[in-house]
């Protein structure tokens, strides 16, 4: 999405035309044509009892009616006998179709749902911050159900309907070629029409979602920035612009539904049209003979002609109805298949190769990393990190350090050059290797709604609630634990909430620590958590880290000082690296880092926090 | 076929559906006039079309098949008729149609007004025991559930209409084709009600699974990175297939209730039509009616498949309806807890003095208090630092100083007013508050710091300045035009907490209150920042609640706060030796090494 595009790739907007959408979507969804042949023919079996109908009628008034001076009423019943079984095994054939519809169709879309939530956990961090979560999310879920509940609802009446159209011209050209030409020449503009229609009434409808879009987004502040609306006294306003786009939300709507409502009644006009020529037509033909061999009657033909006309030009009615549904159920599908033709930029080799056992040791050779959009976060990054070192990762915001941390997990890869784990190619280690060997803690330590050692099982399933008691112990994390309600048992919430972020960060690290890696990558924290929990968390930092490779992305420059070995980045560039020790007083880039981290935590760094002074000369 | 209202009873739910339907007339009753008038002008040439049809046979077919011969003036008549009567039907479509447009989106528009308008006045302890999604929900989802049923509430009437028209014509045409065709009518409505109970569960249920199948979607790939860094791609994928697979089922039970029922619905009329040529051939041959009214009568009954089917789309839309409203109710009747205060602070440029004089909060009523006991004076011009543990009340009575939430005993005086009896925009020229979470507005750099006040553009830059955002906003590919927020341009958090920080700065406020205001900013801007505070010389009295040193040493006193509790207050010197616990969290970052 454009708001970020600076550093994101986008996620495909799948295929262009409707007709595009269908092929492709029928090319992924198999099963979508699983019976598919046997479902029309019940369809058209089902469309039988709409035909039925005015065959009975030309029936009943051509043989029981009009022929016999005095009415046949035996003829008759045995007509509408006949007629009315046709209607029972045509609502069988009905029912059936639907139920098998559905069923077929729920069972396809349920796999194109879960395929596509696979495809997005495959695509890299870049494809997935493209858009917003609620996007993603829309993806699997609304954009799926406006499919089913098309193919549900409008797509049965479309199959009906159109072969109730498909009988009914059948019926009609069998009463009478020329009368059915007619019907034809007043009916074939309207195909051009409802095209011309649908194409404004897309248009239309665009502007509505993005009148839709910009409504709740000014609805959406009043309720996210509450407070800060309050603290400026900018309720008037805030109340104006929310009204004013909810003004412009309703002119958008009432503009497009009123295009709709032209468009669903002009076919009513043309459906008048067709039954005056009809009219007009079929008594002079009958007159003339061609409608019935002469001396037959034809009056009963001419009327289950204007039946049939009514029910040839009734499905185009629901039709430009449905159509409405199946334009915003076809644009879901596009968006849908858009992440299914999405293929991950960072991909799992197919001979994946596994990284040596024991400690690892990382180099990086000569890697240039850019965005998509050109700009060079690492310019040529060649380093080399020792197995079982602890090195501290130091930098401004935007020096390129997290960039690092990313293409040392293969969360992204390099533009150019290559990362090497213990001397393998990261691109040719195998994920299920990657993932079980290397372990990144991100920043905001995400948690799942479950329990305490749920979360920490997700660092390695199976492992025992004794085992997860373990981890915490060995963490120096005990006391923690048990100062929590339900100890592990305790539920932590929708996404953790329920305890600190501090609190997560400790969980976090619990749930890296079981899952044992031989190559840890700490993203710390950057908001402040309150002291006692912070030392908790060095305590518990000091534990995982040992024994291993670890390298964190330091955002406290105690982290720093606790490293083997510092490097610091600049500008895209490894500018320093060393011991703490010696960095800090080698006047470079980590010695004036330090410093202002130092006068930010520290009483004694200079006489500028001399408190006695006051805060204003 | 969104929520229906499980564990509600037919009856109630039909009748406060009722209730809402009326409301909705009352609140638009000319939209809703004009729909009518377009239904019944609908239904009668519904009605016409079938009589005119009867009356062609009857007067231009027969005769010209029984005499040979046809005028032609005849024909044009008839085709004239013909036109004019689908005319006046597509007229009445429009009508109907447009009108219900206007009368339901004018309905979304009217309640979405009253419910943002809660939204901007109602206070901020409203909000916050309120989830984020439930409160937009209601200004969308549930606006528009409640007013799905006032689409088809026209074409009701309209049917209406057409079924009295319908019998009328009947009645007329014969007594024995009107007992057949009448006899449909409450047959439609039994298999209507019964399909709307028959799908209800399943429905429900649907539902249900549709939410179950969002939250693991949601979960899952909010924790993406998670889920990533450590190889549970395929552990995730089971987990929603489970999910996919529950409410799979639940479709297809839904599908099968449909596959029961729509075709039964759809054959009604086609019965009814072959019971009237079997009693009219009857009553032909009785000589009671002529062909033209069996085809009139027959006419009707295929005409009125689609208005038929219309009645069951209200009763379909009601329950959705009911729960929908109840929610957009829940916010429309909420009121506020206190009455706003009417005078304004004594006039003066420079820093505010506050009194905080016995303060107690309590976020509700069986929560143990936020803030207990509170004493203290602010001299105006001093900066106060507001340290302490988490959860020991500094965010609270951040709050409460500004205003934005109301002590539950004692008072908090500005400049010796207390603060429930001013006027909120009297206190807001005069008192800015900034918060960690900076919000930003979708709108540009320079609306999001005026805010609609009326700055120059060299008051704004002066105070961008400050916060140390002037630089940054520049290299914006707008600058100060560049819009912000979720919809704009995405900035980083040290980077909107600066812009919120200039918010604050360019009203030149007699009393800045700063909750953490600059903790994702890196630390040596963030000195940056502090120290041009210190040498600006604002008119201000300055309260920081800060968790970093440098933060708490910009101060010239500190109030140290545990447990809701003030413990003391004194220079960070002071403190430091005169209080264990205020060293000891004071020195935690030496502490770990």
């Amino acid at each position: 999405m454009s708001q970020q595009g600076q550093t994101t790739l986008g996620i495909g907007t799948g295929p262009r035309g409707a007709w595009a959408t269908l092929v492709r979507g029928l090319q992924l969804s198999p099963e979508l044509r699983d019976g598919l042949a046997g479902t029309l023919l019940l369809a058209l079996m089902a469309t039988a009892g709409k035909v039925v109908v005015p065959v009975a009628v030309q029936q009943t008034i051509d043989v029981g009616v009009v022929a016999a001076d005095d009415p046949r009423t035996g003829l008759v019943a045995a007509a509408v006998a006949g007629s009315a079984v046709v209607l029972v095994l045509a609502s069988l054939a009905a029912y059936a179709m639907t139920y098998r519809l559905a069923r077929t169709s729920e069972t396809a879309l349920s796999s194109v749902r879960v395929a596509a939530f696979r495809r997005i956990h495959d695509l890299s961090v870049l494809h997935q911050a493209a858009e917003h979560r609620g996007a993603l999310v829309a993806r699997v879920t609304s954009d799926v159900d406006q499919i089913s509940r098309f193919i549900q609802w409008g797509g049965v009446i479309l199959i009906v309907r159109g072969g109730q159209a498909l009988l009914a011209l059948t019926a009609m050209a069998v009463y009478s070629w020329q009368l059915t030409l007619v019907v034809l020449v007043v009916v074939g503009p309207m195909a051009p029409l409802i095209y011309w229609f649908q194409g404004r009434l897309s248009a239309a409808f665009d502007l509505v979602r993005e009148r839709h879009a910009a409504m709740m987004t000014a609805v959406s502040e009043s309720v996210v920035g509450a407070a800060t609306v309050r603290a400026y006294g900018i309720e008037d306003r805030t109340e104006q612009r929310i009204s004013k786009r909810i003004g412009d939300e309703f002119w958008a709507q009432f503009r497009a539904g009123r295009l709709a409502s032209m468009m669903f009644s002009s076919a009513e006009v043309v459906a008048g049209v067709a039954t005056a020529a009809v009219v007009v037509v079929g008594v002079q033909l009958g007159l003339a003979g061609g409608l019935a061999p002469p001396g037959e009657p034809w009056v009963g033909r001419l009327a289950a002609f204007l039946f049939l006309v009514t029910l040839f030009v009734g499905p185009l009615r629901i039709a430009t109805e449905v159509l409405e549904q199946a334009q915003t159920a076809i644009s879901g599908w596009r968006r849908v298949l858009g992440v299914l033709d999405t293929q991950p930029d960072v991909a799992d080799p197919q001979h994946g190769r596994a990284i040596p056992d024991g400690p690892i040791g990382v180099r990086f050779e000569h890697v240039r990393f850019r965005y998509p959009t050109g700009d060079d976060v690492l310019r040529d990054v060649d380093l080399k990190i020792a197995p079982q070192t602890r090195v501290a990762v130091v930098g401004e915001t935007g020096s390129g350090k997290t960039t690092f941390s990313k293409l040392l997990t293969r969360l992204m890869d390099p533009t150019e050059g290559v990362v090497r784990l213990s001397g393998v190619p990261l691109t040719d280690v195998a994920f299920s290797d990657l993932r079980r060997r290397v372990v990144m803690v991100p920043q905001d330590g995400f948690l799942f709604d479950a329990t305490v050692a749920d979360n920490v099982r997700y660092g390695r399933p199976g492992c025992s609630d004794e085992q997860v008691r373990l981890a915490f112990l060995e963490l120096g994390l005990s006391d923690w634990l048990d100062s929590l309600p339900s100890a592990e048992h305790t539920e932590v919430g929708e996404r953790g909430e329920r305890l600190s972020v501090g609190e997560r960060q400790l969980v976090a690290l619990a749930r890296a620590y079981v899952a044992d890696p031989d190559l840890l990558v700490l993203d710390e924290a950057t908001s402040a958590v309150d002291p006692a929990t912070e030392v908790r968390i060095q305590r518990a930092l000091d534990s995982v880290t040992r024994g291993r490779t670890a390298i964190a992305i330091a955002h406290r420059l105690s982290t720093a000082e606790a490293a083997d070995e510092v490097v610091v980045f600049d500008d895209g560039d490894v500018v320093e690296r060393g011991p703490h020790s010696r960095l800090v007083t080698a006047g470079g880039v980590y010695a004036s880092l330090h410093a202002h981290w130092m006068a930010g935590t520290r009483s004694e760094a200079g006489p500028a926090a001399d408190p006695s002074q006051g805060a204003r000369a | 076929m969104s929520s229906f209202a499980p564990g509600m009873p037919e009856r109630r739910i039909v009748r406060r559906g009722v209730g809402v339907l009326a409301m909705a007339i009352r609140i638009m009753p000319k939209p809703f006039a004009i729909a009518v008038a377009g239904s019944t002008l609908y239904a009668a040439a519904t009605v016409g079309s079938a009589v005119v049809l009867g009356w062609v046979t009857d007067e231009v077919i027969e005769p010209a098949f029984v005499q040979g011969a046809i005028a032609p003036g005849t024909l044009a008549v008839a085709a004239t008729v013909i036109v004019g009567v689908a005319v006046a039907n597509a007229l009445g479509i429009v009508t109907r149609r447009t009108a219900a447009y206007w009368m339901q989106y004018g309905l979304h528009a009217h309640f979405r007004r009253r419910v943002a308008r809660q939204f901007t006045r109602l206070p901020l302890s409203w909000h916050r025991q309120r989830p984020t999604g439930e409160l937009l929900s209601a200004a969308n989802a549930d606006v528009e559930a409640t007013f799905w049923p006032v689409a088809p509430l026209p074409l009701t009437v309209g049917v209406a209409v057409m079924l009295v028209l319908s019998a009328g014509l009947l009645i007329a045409t014969d007594v024995w084709l009107a007992v057949v065709g009448l006899l449909l009518i409450p047959l439609v409505v039994a298999v209507n009600v019964s399909y709307n109970a028959a799908v209800r569960g399943p429905a429900t249920r649907a539902q249900q699974r549709r939410a179950d199948v969002a939250a693991v979607a949601h979960e899952s790939f909010d924790g993406a990175l998670v889920v990533k860094t450590l190889g549970r791609e395929s552990e995730e994928t089971e987990r929603f297939a489970a999910q996919s697979q529950r409410l799979r089922d639940e479709l297809i039970s839904v599908g099968r209730v449909r596959a029961t029922f729509e075709p039964f619905m759809e054959a009604l009329p086609s019965l009814a039509i072959l019971a009237i040529l079997f009693v009219g051939a009857l009553r032909v041959a009785a000589g009671a009616v002529s062909t033209g009214d069996i085809v009139r009568i027959a006419f009707l009954f295929v005409l009125l498949e689609f208005p038929l089917r219309a009645l069951g789309f209200i009763l379909m839309e009601l329950p959705r309806s009911v729960v929908g409203f109840e929610r957009v109710e829940r916010v429309l009747r909420a009121r506020p807890d206190h009455q706003a205060g009417q005078e304004s602070p004594p006039d003066g440029d420079g820093p505010a003095t506050v009194d905080i004089d016995d303060v107690t909060f309590a976020y509700d009523d069986t929560a143990a208090p936020a803030l207990a006991d509170l004493h203290a004076k602010i001299e105006p011009g001093r900066t106060i630092a507001l340290v302490g543990p988490t959860g020991a009340g500094k965010s609270t009575l951040a709050t409460l100083l500004v205003g934005l939430a109301q002590p539950s005993t004692g008072t908090i005086a500005f400049d010796g007013t207390d603060l429930r009896a001013l006027a909120p925009e009297a206190l807001t020229r005069h008192a800015a508050v900034v918060f960690q979470h900076s919000f930003l507005f979708d709108a540009s750099a320079r609306e999001n710091i005026t805010l609609g006040g009326q700055f120059s553009d060299e008051e704004v830059r002066a105070a961008a300045r400050l916060a140390q955002a002037d630089a940054f906003i520049e290299a914006l590919p707008q600058g100060y035009d560049t819009v912000l927020g979720e919809r704009g341009t995405t900035l980083s958090g040290g980077q909107r907490q600066r812009i919120a920080l200039a918010r604050a700065l360019v009203r030149r406020p007699r009393l800045l209150v700063l909750d953490d205001a600059t903790s994702s900013v890196d630390p040596s801007v963030e000195r940056s920042i502090l120290e041009g505070l210190r040498d600006a010389a604002l008119p201000s009295t300055v309260v920081i609640v800060a968790y970093r040193r440098a933060t708490i040493e910009l101060a010239d006193e500190v109030m140290f706060l545990d447990e809701g509790r003030l413990v003391d207050r004194g220079t960070h010197a002071v403190l430091r030796t005169r209080l264990p616990a205020y060293e000891r969290l004071i020195t935690a970052y030496e502490v770990q090494r």
